[in-house]
Order: C-alpha cells, then sequence, then structure tokens
C-alpha cells in the first residue's frame, strides 16, 4: 500500500471502534478497553524490538510500576481519584521513563540473548518488590482500589466514560510514537536494527539511540499500567511475571513488528483470546498456543503482512546450516533478528 | 538463630539448590548450544510431575516414575525441537516465542487431565526419615535430592570433558559455523542437548514434587529461579550452572528468612548488576 491508504484506513477504523464499541454489550465495552491499554503497551514495545531491533523480556516491569504507583497513591494517600488523576497519568508515565533511564544503563551493556536474560532479571527485580513488600503493595493479594477517579462531571466509574479516556490516551499514543518512528530519529534507530555497526561507522551514538528509545518505551509503558490499574481496580503481582511480559512480546510479534499498528491488532488477539473465548470454551488455551505456534511458524511478519502485496519473506523459508548459531561478539549476526515489513 | 538454625537453612539452601541444578544444567546447555531462551523450561518440569504421578498411581512403583517421566519429556523435547524449533532456525527470537507457544498448549493440556488442585508425590517410605546430625534433623529426601544432582553434575562433566560427545558439544558452544567446518553435525547436537535438557528437567520435577508440590502455576514460579541460575553460572558451563544454582539456592532461602520484606529483590538486583559487568556470566565464555 502506498501513499497515505495505510494511515488513512488505521484512522477509519479507530473512528469506527470509537463510535461503535460504546453501543455494544458491557462485556465488549470493556475488552476493547483492555485491549486498547494493552495495545499502548505493545507499541512501546514495538518501538524496542521491531524498530531498535532489541527485545526486551522484562516489558511487563512498566505496566506494573505504573498500575502500582496509581494503586499505591489511590490507595495509600487517596491521590488520584479526583481532578488530580491528570497528574497521576504525568506521574506514572515519569516513573516509566525515570526507571527506564535507570534499567537502560544496565540493559544496554548487554545485546541479542543477554539483553533478553538482563531485562527479566530487572523485571523480576519489580516483580520480587511487589509481591514481597507486604505493607506497601499488599503482597500477593495486591491492591485494591476504592473506585475510578472522579473529575466533576465526568465520572470514569461509568465504563463508557473510562472507555473515551483510554480511547483518548490510545490515540495520542499512537499518533506521538508514529510521529517518533517517522522523524529522522526514528529511522537511524531503523539503520541501528539494520546495521548497527554501519550506524556507528556513519557517526551515530547508537548506544544514545538506544538509550533514548528504552526511556520513551518506559515512558509509555508507565502510562499504560496507570490505566491498567483502573480497569478492575486492581493490581497483583500477577501484572508484572514474566507471563505478562512474555504476552506482551506475543502481541508485537502477532501483529507484526516494526508495523506499531500490529501490537494493537496483536493486543487484540491475545486479549479476545484469553479474556472471551475463555468464557466460552475451558479449552481456550490450546486456540492460543495454536495460534502462537502457527504464526511464529507461517507468519513470520505478523498478521498485518497478509494485507501486504509482497511474497512472504524468503528468511521463513528452508533453513541453511550456517544460519544456526552466530558466534558472539560485536556482530550484526549477534543481535537477534526477526522479520521486518513494510517499513521501507 | 543459634548454629542449628544457621546449618538449617544452609542446608534447605543447598538441597533447593541442587534441584535447581537439575534444571538450570539443561537449560543452560540449551542455551550455549542453540542460543535460544527455552521458556518452557519449568513446563517441562511441571508436565514430569504430573507423569511421575500417573506412573505412580499405575504402577505404583515410585523409583520407575522417575526415570520413565524423565524419558517422556526428554522424547517431547526431541520432538518439538525436530519438528518446530529446527524449521527456524535461524531466528533465536521467534524460537524462544515458539517455545512459549508450547508453554500455553502443555499448561492447557495438564489443566484438561489433570485439573487445577495441587498434587503431592509421596516418597517411598525408606526416604521420609530424618538424620539427626549434631541436634539438627535432616530429612533423609534432601539428602537424596543432593545425591542426585551430584551424581549427574559428575556423570555430565565427565561425558562432556572426557569423551568425544562431549568435545562435540563443547565445540558448538564455543564456535557452532568452525565446528560446523571440520565436520560436526551441529543440528543433531541441538536436538540431542535439547533432548538432554528436557530429560535433566523432567528428573527435576518428579524429585521436585515431593517437596515443591505439582500445581498449574509452578511452572512459572520456577522458571525465573532457573534463569537465575544460568545467568549467574554463565550459559553453556555445566560448572557454572552448579554454582549459579547453589548461590541461588542460598540466596532464596536465606533472602526469604532474613529479608522477608525485599527477598526476591536481593535475588534478582545482584544478579542485574553481574549481567551488567559480565553478561556471559561468571564461566560463561565469549
Amino acid at each position: 500500500m502506498k501513499g497515505h491508504g495505510k494511515p488513512l484506513a488505521v484512522l477509519a477504523l479507530l473512528f469506527a471502534v470509537a463510535v461503535l464499541t460504546p453501543h455494544t454489550t458491557p462485556f465488549v465495552l470493556l475488552l476493547v478497553t483492555r485491549i486498547l491499554i494493552l495495545a499502548i503497551l505493545a507499541m512501546s514495545l514495538d518501538l524496542l524490538l521491531g524498530f531498535t531491533g532489541i527485545a526486551s523480556l522484562g516489558h511487563a516491569a512498566f505496566l506494573g510500576l505504573g498500575a502500582y504507583m496509581t494503586a499505591i497513591l489511590a490507595v495509600r494517600y487517596n491521590f488520584g481519584l479526583g481532578w488530580s488523576f491528570p497528574l497521576v497519568i504525568i506521574f506514572g508515565s515519569l516513573l516509566g521513563a525515570a526507571t527506564a533511564a535507570l534499567f537502560g544503563l544496565f540493559a544496554l551493556r548487554a545485546r541479542g540473548v543477554y539483553f533478553l536474560m538482563i531485562t527479566l532479571a530487572l523485571s523480576q527485580c519489580v516483580w520480587g518488590l511487589a509481591y514481597r513488600w507486604d505493607s506497601l503493595t499488599g503482597g500477593d493479594n495486591g491492591l485494591n482500589l476504592p473506585g475510578r477517579p472522579v473529575l466533576g462531571v465526568i465520572r470514569l466509574g461509568n465504563d463508557t466514560a473510562f472507555f473515551y479516556l483510554v480511547f483518548a490516551c490510545f490515540a495520542v499514543s499512537l499518533l506521538a510514537l508514529y510521529l517518533f518512528v517517522q522523524s529522522p530519529f526514528g529511522k537511524s534507530l531503523v539503520g541501528i536494527r539494520e546495521h548497527e555497526v554501519r550506524m556507528r561507522i556513519l557517526g551515530y551514538n547508537t548506544w544514545l539511540h538506544k538509550y533514548i528509545v528504552f526511556v520513551v518505551s518506559g515512558a509509555f509503558g508507565g502510562l499504560a499500567g496507570v490505566l491498567w490499574a483502573h480497569v478492575s481496580s486492581e493490581v497483583s503481582p500477577d501484572d508484572v511475571t514474566l507471563a505478562t511480559s512474555v504476552d506482551v512480546l506475543l502481541m508485537v510479534v502477532l501483529g507484526g513488528p516494526g508495523t506499531l499498528f500490529g501490537g494493537v491488532v496483536g493486543a487484540a488477539i491475545v486479549v479476545f483470546l484469553r479474556e472471551y473465548l475463555s468464557t466460552l470454551v475451558p479449552w481456550w488455551q490450546y486456540v492460543l498456543g495454536g495460534a502462537y505456534v502457527l504464526a511464529i511458524l507461517y507468519l513470520p511478519d505478523g498478521v498485518l503482512s497478509i494485507f501486504r502485496q509482497r511474497p512472504p519473506s524468503l528468511a521463513a523459508g528452508p533453513v541453511s546450516a550456517e544460519a544456526l548459531t552466530p558466534s558472539p561478539g560485536p556482530g550484526p549476526g549477534d543481535e537477534l533478528k526477526i522479520n521486518q515489513g513494510g517499513i521501507e | 538463630m543459634d548454629a542449628r538454625f544457621w546449618l538449617l537453612q544452609l542446608f534447605n539452601g543447598v538441597s533447593y539448590g541442587a534441584l535447581l541444578f537439575l534444571l538450570g544444567s539443561g537449560l543452560s546447555l540449551i542455551f550455549g548450544v542453540m542460543r535460544i531462551v527455552n521458556l518452557a523450561h519449568g513446563t517441562f518440569f511441571l508436565l514430569a510431575g504430573y507423569v511421575g504421578l500417573a506412573v505412580i498411581s499405575g504402577t505404583g512403583s515410585w523409583w520407575l516414575a522417575i526415570p520413565a517421566a524423565a524419558l517422556a519429556i526428554a522424547l517431547l523435547g526431541v520432538a518439538m525441537e525436530r519438528l518446530f524449533l529446527r524449521p527456524l532456525g535461524s531466528e533465536p527470537l521467534r524460537q524462544v516465542l515458539l517455545t512459549f507457544g508450547f508453554v500455553l498448549l502443555i499448561q492447557q493440556a495438564t489443566l484438561d487431565i489433570w485439573g487445577g488442585s495441587n498434587f503431592e508425590i509421596n516418597p517411598p517410605a525408606a526416604l521420609m526419615h530424618s538424620l539427626v546430625l549434631g541436634g539438627v534433623y535432616l530429612p533423609l529426601y534432601r539428602i537424596f535430592i543432593i545425591a542426585v544432582a551430584a551424581a549427574i553434575g559428575v556423570i555430565l562433566s565427565l561425558v562432556l570433558d572426557r569423551t568425544r560427545a562431549g568435545a562435540v558439544v563443547r565445540a558448538t558452544v564455543d564456535d557452532a559455523q568452525m565446528a560446523r567446518g571440520v565436520g560436526i553435525d551441529t543440528s543433531r547436537v541441538s536436538m540431542l542437548t535439547f533432548g538432554l535438557g528436557a530429560l535433566l528437567a523432567g528428573l527435576g520435577g518428579v524429585i521436585g514434587g515431593a517437596f515443591l508440590g505439582i500445581y498449574p502455576g509452578l511452572d512459572f514460579e520456577i522458571l525465573p529461579l532457573a534463569f537465575a541460575v544460568v545467568i549467574i553460572g554463565g550459559m553453556g558451563s555445566l560448572a557454572g550452572a552448579a554454582i549459579g544454582a547453589i548461590v541461588v539456592g542460598l540466596a532464596d532461602n536465606f533472602g526469604k528468612v532474613l529479608f522477608p520484606q525485599a527477598s526476591y529483590f536481593t535475588l534478582y538486583a545482584p544478579l542485574v548488576l553481574l549481567l551488567a559487568i559480565r553478561p556471559t556470566g561468571l564461566f560463561g565464555r565469549e
């Protein structure tokens, strides 16, 4: 698809979602709300995975930080339940960014699979605190929020009002991230993904690029966390587990890494299967697992690639022996490579 | 807190470490040879526990359950590697994600077959006694775990260091491209390593079922600890896995006793520092 076709299609789809969703059932409304929140998180991970080519196995940490901050402020300090809620949204994003700024100092020393491991260890730190620091986080039980914020006449306790708040946050995030990846800075990220050494030779400070994108990604993760805390008015250590991190990775890969909007599609698929199909059939996890395996095997560029009029990626074909185990060291083979599509 | 308390905690930590060694050594070897992080490793552990239960209820023999379950999991691992991971050879991230697809499938299968209740494997009566050492009661079963892990560790290291098959594996860990260049079938090495890793996880699952229990969710509770073992020891290093397992076992145990509010933090935060300073772990090779 050339020109403005894609953004227009996305706009039309979003418009339809915004208009139609409140007229469906309360269950679907909440389902779409969850999808949009996790879509923000998935898009923030796509910045790292799809655009910069670094895969994080700890993105749940940022969701958890935002969510726990919101819950702790509300439960322990009675803050953020009125007009102070917009401040909480800002604080949540800042906390995500600040934590990412700290984590990035450690994480970006590692590359490839080691980056997976160090981000996992970092998120386990957050999980450990959430799980064990009873006096602050409520430990295993988590925290129950007293209710959604009330801003004058706008009562977010109403699911439709909350949906529109989430939708607004989502739309702003999508636009901001779109402009971010379309900017010259975003293009240089793709350059780093494709060939970091070459970018360094061209004079780019690739470490700083990756650091900045990590911080930006953390900020949007924190934002998603603030909203997440208010979806079901509870937070628990489950929100910060390895399983959640993998779920977000799955959303990005399912939808198509490096497409931004793919994360939205992936979030929709995963949340739909997890939350909706699970109410219909007890064996829903076979469908999720099966979809997962099939998508990884046959749709390396994600579900969105179905709509693209290009031959499937060559890398999905038979495997040559030399491709098996790249030796560690600063070479392109050391990075975790996944197929990218549609962003040239 | 007298000396007896410390001795008991030390013993508990080491025996938990022994169990983690069974899980972590396989994960480490798989990583070393294939450069992939097997997210299904904890689920192998859990599934083995269930299979072990089935064998025990079918035959009544606990001693039979261990090899039977381990072998079943090894076969599953080999099949998974051959049919699904191999075709993705060039892309470690997709392989990692694929292993999570199997996590979902296996979890659902165990839920369908065994339900959501908490099971426990009862070891034979002979292992239910305790040794009394300086006034401290040491459960014989935990000593048994330490013995099994030590035996497995010694056998594995002898095989890796002294045999041709071991040399082939070490060569693949160090430089797979070079190994292929001298005629090593690294594809087969990958398959067998994945099977061996699954076998070890299976052993751990049946043996660990006696004091961890077997319940849905156990797999993702223990998986991060297994990763911690691999991170500390360095991926692909057996000696590293042994040391990492003891460190994690002790840190987990003492952390819970001494700093209950920050116990997992005290385990993972040092890992982050270690990874940042030495990304390849203590014993991993560049």
